[in-house]
């Protein structure tokens, strides 16, 4: 083999073939798997059967409708923890005595699986959409905190004495040095979080909701629907792919600009 | 006008490792700090190009920031044109070392930095336009700091601090990092753009040759704590030369002896 040379941009058609060749294995290995490994199709269907339900899920509408369900409780969720996490983490990465006292608090909820805290999201919210949303907005608020306080401690001080040289506002700080300075590291703070958030909402359905691809995945195992259950799991992987691509994008984006 | 007073000023600094070496030596402590600028007395004139001279880590740059407002002095005050100094602004400008345009803007945003608040926007364009030429970027206005080599940066800075027009320009390192010939180069620019604005400048550096190419005036800091060992007019034609000038040469070997160099290398 030849070694690998990271610096050389492979040509798109390669960068689209090489993932198609796994997905292709993949979809094989199943094939296989499921004809000779002894199960039942009941128990362990194989792609076709499950790409024919899924054909009925769309067709009926109930795929789009669970799809955008979850679609809808992440963006929710996410949404906050962003609106909340962002001036929260800026403030704790530029202000010590801050950081200080509510640093070791983050640390110490962080490490708490959102998991753990259906029994009281189900208490304080009841059933319905707030639970889940709850959930998903924790899963992503602690990382974004914590990841938003490192970038913004870390930034070069020279930048902030330029702009106190040139009388710069409080504000205009924030607009003109902070947000600028931070945006690269955010980015790549939000497309992990992003992940979890995607990770946490499938759990959060599986509890409070009657809707999302959570919800549809455990009706299916009740109803010993595993090719539904295989459906969902395949939509929950597709739009986890759309969501790093799209993120990878606004990062590319980004350093086009000023940050080589 | 840009008439500065650095009156008796005074920094020390927590540093646990020296702190042991001082010892109760009362002259080296500062209550439990350790000293670094021991009561530095200077006034500069208006228009005056200082440039000072130490070895490394005696206190120059400490005492540039606080000159610039960064870093507030332990005792003492700093007072340009009979105003005290109690922070960073606009009349004196502090140029960095190195990195010191914003990298996010590019030239023509950061020579724009400080004239935010003009509402003319014609003429605040033909204002950064003007230097920007006269740094000689005029076809790098789009372009970042990282497309530009060390020198141009160096240059947008320029252009950057004096298009506020300041009382005063902080110089520190100016030449650090740059190969030999950008260096003599950007010298001779910063000597012409000092004739031309004609702005009180201090200059910090290592290199004796830049300190008496450059200064109408010379200070020489000593090590620790630092004090003056030094400070003279230099009353020499431009463009200097060495060789020409037995006086100057003369003086080049004095300040050797003076940072502890036994001749001229
Ligand atoms: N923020 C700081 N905290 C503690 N010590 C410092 C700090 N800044 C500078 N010093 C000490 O002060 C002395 C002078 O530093 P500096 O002004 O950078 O020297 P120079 O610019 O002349 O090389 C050095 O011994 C350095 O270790
Ligand atoms: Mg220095």
């Amino acid at each position: 083999m030849p070694s690998d040379t990271p610096l050389m941009p492979r040509p798109w058609k390669t960068r689209l073939a090489l993932p198609c060749v796994a997905f292709g294995l993949l979809l094989l290995a199943w094939e296989l798997l499921a004809r000779f490994a002894g199960w039942s199709t009941d128990v362990f269907p194989g792609p076709l059967k499950v790409f024919a339900s899924m054909g009925e899920l769309i067709a009926n509408g109930t795929l789009l409708k669970h799809t955008v369900a979850s679609l809808f409780r992440v963006t929710l969720g996410f949404y906050l923890a962003v609106l909340g996490g962002i001036p929260l983490g800026i403030m704790l990465g530029r202000w010590q005595n801050a950081r200080l006292l509510i640093n070791p608090m983050i640390q110490f909820l962080r490490p708490i699986s959102p998991l753990a805290w259906i029994p009281l999201a189900m208490l304080w919210f009841g059933i319905g959409d707030k639970p889940a949303v709850f959930l998903i907005f924790l899963s992503s608020f602690f990382p974004i905190v914590v990841s938003t306080t490192a970038t913004v401690s870390a930034i070069n001080p020279i930048y902030f004495q330029v702009g106190a040289n040139f009388n710069f506002t409080r504000w205009e700080m924030i607009t003109r040095v902070i947000v600028p300075a931070m945006i690269p590291g955010t980015i790549t703070a939000l497309r992990i979080s992003v992940t979890i958030a995607w990770l946490v909402v499938v759990a959060a359905e599986m509890i409070a909701v009657q809707s999302g691809l959570g919800y549809l995945i455990l009706d299916s195992r009740n109803a010993l629907r595993m090719d539904y259950v295989m459906d969902g799991m395949i939509v929950i992987g597709l739009i986890g792919l759309l969501l790093d691509y799209f993120m990878r994008r606004l990062g590319r984006i980004e350093s086009a600009g000023w940050h080589n | 006008m840009g008439h500065i007073v650095i009156d008796n000023i005074s920094k020390a600094y927590r540093n646990r490792r020296r702190q042991r070496r001082a010892g109760d030596d009362p002259e080296l402590r500062y209550g439990d700090q350790i000293l670094v600028l021991d009561h530095i007395q200077l006034e500069f004139q208006d228009g005056e190009m200082v440039c000072i001279l130490g070895p490394s880590g005696c206190g120059k740059s400490t005492l540039l920031k606080i000159i610039a407002g960064f870093d507030q002095p332990n005792d003492g005050r700093i007072v340009i044109d009979d105003r005290t100094v109690t922070r960073p602004g606009s009349d004196h400008i502090f140029v960095f070392q190195h990195n010191g345009l914003l990298p996010w803007m590019t030239v023509w945003e950061n020579v724009g930095l400080g004239l935010r608040r003009m509402t003319d926007a014609q003429a605040k364009a033909e204002r950064i336009a003007e230097y920007i030429e006269m740094v000689e970027l005029d076809n790098f206005e789009h372009h970042y700091p990282h497309q530009l080599s060390g020198g141009m940066q160096r240059r947008a800075e320029l252009a950057r601090a004096l298009a506020v027009n300041p009382e005063l320009l902080i110089m520190d390192e100016p030449f650090s990092g740059l190969d030999f010939l950008t260096h003599m180069k950007m010298r001779e620019e910063v000597v012409n753009m000092h004739e031309f604005i004609r702005k009180t400048t201090i200059v910090v550096t290592h290199d004796i040759d830049d300190a008496l190419i450059m200064g109408d005036r010379i200070v020489v800091m000593s090590g620790q704590p630092s004090g003056i060992k030094l400070d003279r007019r230099l009353d020499f034609a431009r463009p200097r030369d060495f060789q020409k000038e037995p006086a100057l040469n003369q003086l080049r070997n004095e300040i050797f002896l003076m940072l502890g160099v036994p001749y001229a290398v």
